[in-house]
């Protein structure tokens, strides 16, 4: 577009005395509609990254909450190291940079018609959506788990109005000397890969100072998780016998719970009791992805790798955590670099221009597994010849491995950098 | 919607009329390149950095940045996670990331 867009802007510049900002604001409103729906990683970062690269187009945000508590770095609010004001954001800088923001619930997409309905019957029009609606709970699936189950052992895996987190944070709180926390786990895939396992680490972390007796069961649907071998490592020099992990082939699978009695039950019939627990359930793409028939059969939205545009609807581009898209993992990060491939992709399809070339997707999620102690895995994406997303071969994995006495230096370093990660992205998606 | 959208966006054009010099800049700054955005998650849409945690490598010198690139790929320079991140890149890509951070501020 650049040039007739940059020499309009440069005329508007030169004749004006008023501010730069006010060209872009009232261009917009005649430019092409971008709508985004969910204003978390993906959506947020998408709005944002759309108004400072495409000033003529007008940007849509539907978001239902007034301001958004990020998953990441919840955990440390159990870790007594974050509060949850800490991990909330406002969405006024999206305001500022002329991002309508409309807080309403998205309720159906129409792909033919092109519009999103919202809950309070207003209907918004789009030339491109991009849709980034996060996940939807499998309510039922695991037997005894559902919304009200969910006040006695919280999931805490949405951020929603952070009244999850601080449930959990409550109830450990308050777990009586010696108790136990039971953590559910669920199969893949699942938003936040190593997210259960920086939560044991960051209840460790705070039990270890405030209930040194208590203990954590950590049971897993699967055999095997991301950065298994740092994190086990961590727990061993940090935790002592704080924690066992139970894997599926231990009988690790939970298969129902009863919250009035305070049971896990596993598959074999185990019945466990425990003080607090934490069930972090089965999951699919967020509901308004599936009624707009955009899922398919596991309940994850398909999409073109290289745009992101859905199989069943070529103008809604569904990033994050809802779309089909290994090797990378369902990470924020991951949300957040390709929204902006999806967002490029979008505006290049209405201008009758081609998608970018080759892109180029990147994650690190960074864990806090105690004080001053944190991993990383990082991964490079690219597409093969055949157009699928692969990991750049040699590259990416995780922090070594090694006695902590070997790696204090890269632990402390990296428990820094995980700070300075969560600052640099966040202000990448709200200021 | 397309009343309050227009009532809305007038407003804050007025506010911004009425306050020409107090208005940010952004609205005339491109971001990154894509090839960048990856590591605009750590160092900041503009390679700013965040103080006392991911460096600035806005203003790094060209040359400079493709020799540390090529030598935390080879591990001949010591580094918590830029090694493994290093060798995610092709020579082209790394070129394309060292002319834009090297154009910045």
């Amino acid at each position: 577009m650049t040039m007739l867009t940059r020499r309009h802007f440069g005329a508007l510049l030169a004749g004006a005395s008023f501010a730069v900002a006010a060209p872009s604001v009232l261009r917009a409103q005649n430019g092409p509609r971008l709508v985004v729906i969910g204003g978390g990683f993906g959506g947020a970062s998408a709005a944002r990254y759309a108004r400072m690269a495409y000033p003529d187009v007008a940007v849509t945000l539907i978001e239902p909450y007034t301001s958004f508590v990020t998953c990441p770095y919840g955990n440390l609010i159990l870790g007594g190291k974050r509060e949850l004001s800490q991990i909330t954001h406002s969405y006024d800088g999206l305001r500022a940079r002329g991002v309508d923001v409309v807080h309403e619930w998205a309720s159906e997409i129409d792909p033919v018609a092109k519009t999103v309905a919202l809950a309070d019957g207003a209907s918004v029009a789009y030339d491109k959506l991009i849709l980034s609606p996060g996940i939807g709970i499998r309510w039922g699936e695991l037997e005894g788990y559902d919304e009200a189950a969910s006040e006695i052992f919280p999931h805490a895996w949405m951020g929603g109005d952070g009244s999850q987190i601080s449930n959990l944070r409550r109830q450990i709180e308050n777990l009586p000397e010696g108790g136990v926390v039971g953590l559910a786990i669920p199969g893949n895939p699942f938003r936040c890969p190593p997210g259960p396992y920086e939560r044991i680490s960051m209840i460790a972390h705070y039990l270890k100072q405030h209930n040194p007796t208590a203990k954590i069961l950590a049971f897993d649907s699967k055999e095997g998780f991301s950065k298994q071998g740092l994190f086990q490592d961590g727990w061993a020099e940090l935790y002592g016998d704080m924690i066992e992990w139970i894997p599926a082939n231990l009988d690790g699978t939970i298969v129902r719970v009863d919250p009035a009695e305070k049971v896990f039950e596993s598959e074999f019939g185990e019945r466990h009791r425990v003080d607090v627990g934490n069930v972090i359930p089965p999951q699919f793409a967020a509901a308004i992805a599936r009624d707009a028939g955009l899922a398919n059969e596991t309940g994850w939205v398909p999409v073109d790798p290289a745009t992101f545009a859905a199989a069943a609807a070529p103008d809604i581009h569904v990033i994050g955590d809802a779309n089909i898209a290994p090797p990378m993992p369902k990470s924020g990060y991951v949300a957040n670099t390709t929204s902006k491939v999806a967002v490029a992709a979008a505006i290049a399809d209405l201008r009758g221009e081609p998608a970018p070339e080759n892109p180029v997707y990147f994650n690190t999620c960074y864990s806090h597994v105690g004080a001053d102690y944190g991993i990383s895995v990082a991964g490079v994406y690219r597409l093969d010849a055949d157009g699928k997303i692969i990991e750049t071969p040699d590259s990416g994995g995780i922090s070594p491995r090694g006695p902590l006495a070997d790696h204090a230096h890269q632990r402390a370093r990296e428990a820094v950098y995980a700070d300075g990660w969560y600052e640099s992205i966040t202000r990448d998606m709200f200021s | 919607m397309s009343f309050s959208n227009f009532a809305r966006s007038g407003a804050l054009a007025a506010i911004l009329l009425a306050t020409p010099f107090a208005a940010p800049a952004f609205a005339q700054s491109a971001p990154a390149p894509l090839i960048a955005q990856g590591c605009a998650g750590c160092h900041g849409q503009a390679g700013e950095g965040i103080v006392g945690a991911s460096p600035p490598i806005a203003g790094y010198g060209r040359d400079a940045m493709i020799a540390s690139f090529s030598a935390f790929a080879a591990n001949e320079r010591p580094g918590t996670i830029m090694n493994r991140i290093a060798r995610g890149y092709t020579d082209a890509e790394i070129a394309a990331l060292a002319d834009y951070f090297s154009s910045l501020r």
